[in-house]
């Protein structure tokens, strides 16, 4: 078959084909984006807006207003604040245990190993509707409901990450640990001063994946907090949503758009490594 | 081995173990106990046996529940998947699969309250849902009520999930389609494979695993699906969108009947155990590992 050399020298069918797949997953992307597009869009539009049919595509006038309206109408700068410190305190408490524990599983040896660590990808399979009643009852005897403990003490359990981290550690040179016990180093310094430097990938992405786990967790919050002061953000989404009737999407959509964006200006810097994450989480499930 | 070792092994392993057994264990094992008892939580705890059970399995809102708990995992998992492995196989062969990754993961990121508000605007049945308003101005075409008719909430719910759920799969199948050898697709298609025998008999048994490992955690996530029905529908108004897990939510935290709750929430695990069960039996079958 003819080849027509062009510019870039690929044969017609495969640019062809490159046209195709590209015009696909421009449409698909088209649909991902469509929501965002439109919770902007609405989030700007007035009242009236609402309620006109045919609707309004574009906002008429464009009203910013909306938005230090919906801010102001609920605690949010305080929601902000709350969700921030305990994903933050969630990521800290959540890597430095689970690699200790990962640390363990992957390097000492002891009896019962195997027989715990499947144990512990077990209780995975546990849904957490299972186990909310009792720890409900637990925490309340604890005084731990309506505050931030419920969500912080529990938060850190995590076997997952202990998978995950298991499996990067499986991975530094055990070389590396016999010099530093040759030189004298015991177990805690090999783990903090070998270990965890060589781990800093799996650890930077694991982290990321407890914080944004941390920072949209819904079901938690909704039955542990009542305090309007002590909601995250997305209880107190939820609850601006329950408050306002249909008529007011605009400004329920303003609170969720200030909701999303810092996590997406977040998502857009980090991109390469929060995806990198993501897969190697899904391909460290296995 | 060193004497010390199994010292430090319980230093080690004693947050996320004493952690493990105090948020888990025990409430698990609370939760049993619990499935047996009634109890609203303040006056008397009695034993029951098993009428709590009994009393699910024979009360139609927990049929209900359990048809639409299902019905959610039918219409979610495979079409998820296979929207997912579709895209990830496009990107694969395209240059510049960077801005796509990226817009198709912005749903991943975005909690779940906020994907459940943007779609309400879009699936609601008024003047300014855009779906409905906009199909009936430019075709003439009713479509259904989506949020409030009981045959199609489920289907609403659906789609929000996989719109929600797509990029994850994506770039997880991403990753699995890269760990194949450039040189074992080129040998096929020297033996004169087209790109469907290609797909066939070396990308899909390349990637079985990954399939397989996906297709456990979308059938676990979908049987524990919750925030989303919450906040985009309320299933007291809508028994369509009623599902174990809010049955769960509604006899503990509304009814406060710990005991019926905690059956409930029990039969969801039988339920999860024996579909993972099922998967791990049938993957013997279809799944490739490398030995």
């Amino acid at each position: 078959m003819a080849v027509i050399p062009g510019p870039s020298r690929v044969p017609v069918p495969r640019r062809l084909g490159q046209v195709a797949l590209h015009a696909a997953l421009a449409a698909g992307g088209l649909v991902m984006l469509f929501p965002f597009v439109w919770m902007l869009l609405t989030s700007f539009k007035g009242a009236h807006q609402m309620i006109n049919s045919p609707l309004d595509w574009l906002p008429a006038p464009w009203r910013a207003q909306n938005y230090p309206d919906a801010f102001g109408a609920l605690p949010f700068a305080q929601a902000y604040w709350n969700s921030f410190y305990i994903a933050v305190v969630n990521v800290v408490l959540t890597l430095v245990t689970s690699a200790m524990a990962a640390y363990a599983f992957a390097r000492i040896r002891f009896r019962g190993s195997g027989l715990l660590f499947g144990l512990f990808l077990a209780t995975q399979m546990v849904p957490q509707q299972v186990i909310i009643v009792p720890l409900y009852l637990m925490l309340s005897k604890l005084g731990w409901i309506d505050s931030h403990l419920a969500l912080i003490v529990p938060g850190f359990v995590n076997p997952f990450a202990v998978f995950l981290l298991r499996q990067f550690i499986r991975a530094v040179p055990i070389e590396l640990e016999e010099a530093a016990r040759l030189d004298g180093a015991g177990r805690w310094t090999i783990f903090w001063r070998v270990v965890l430097p060589n781990v800093r990938p799996g650890m930077g992405a694991l982290g990321i994946i407890v914080f944004l786990a941390s920072w949209n967790s819904f079901f938690f919050p909704l039955i542990f907090l009542n305090s309007p002061e002590l909601a995250t953000v997305p209880l107190l989404v939820s609850q601006f949503a329950g408050q306002h009737g249909a008529t007011d999407y605009n400004l329920i959509l303003a609170a969720s758009a200030i909701s999303v964006i810092p996590m997406m200006i977040a998502f857009l810097i980090g991109q390469r490594r929060i995806l990198n994450s993501m897969a190697m989480s899904g391909l460290g499930g296995r | 081995m060193r004497s010390r070792d199994g010292w430090w092994a319980a230093l080690f392993l004693a947050p996320q173990v004493l952690g493990l057994l105090a948020f888990l264990v025990l409430p698990l094992g609370f939760a049993i106990a619990l499935a047996f008892m009634k109890w609203d939580g303040l006056g008397e705890m009695s034993w029951v046996g098993f009428d709590n059970f009994a009393a699910q399995l024979s009360d139609p809102d927990f049929g209900t529940a359990v048809w639409n708990t299902v019905k959610l995992a039918v219409l979610t998992v495979p079409v998820g998947l296979a929207l997912a492995l579709l895209v990830a196989i496009a990107l694969n062969n395209v240059r510049g699969k960077t801005f796509y990754r990226v817009v198709y993961f912005l749903p991943v990121v975005t909690s779940s309250v906020a994907v459940a508000v943007m779609w309400q605007v879009i699936l609601a049945s008024g003047d300014y849902g855009v779906l409905n308003s906009t199909v009936h101005d430019w075709f003439g075409i009713t479509l259904p009520n989506w949020l409030d008719d009981p045959g199609w909430v489920i289907v609403a719910i659906a789609v929000v999930t996989v719109w929600s759920s797509l990029g994850l799969n994506v770039v997880i199948f991403l990753a699995g389609l890269q760990t194949i050898p450039p040189s074992l697709t080129e040998a096929a298609r020297i033996d004169g494979a087209g790109p469907v025998r290609i797909f066939r008999s070396v990308t899909l048994p390349m990637i079985s695993p990954t399939i397989f490992f996906s297709t456990v955690v979308a059938v676990i996530s979908s049987f524990q699906a919750f925030d989303q029905i919450y906040v985009l529908v309320n299933p007291d108004h809508n028994d369509g969108a009623r599902t174990i897990v809010y049955q769960v939510y509604d006899l503990g935290f509304k009814d406060f009947e710990f005991g019926m709750s905690s059956a409930a929430a029990l039969i969801l695990l039988a339920l999860t155990l024996l579909v993972t069960l099922v998967q791990f039996g049938v993957q013997k079958r279809f799944v490739h590992y490398d030995s």
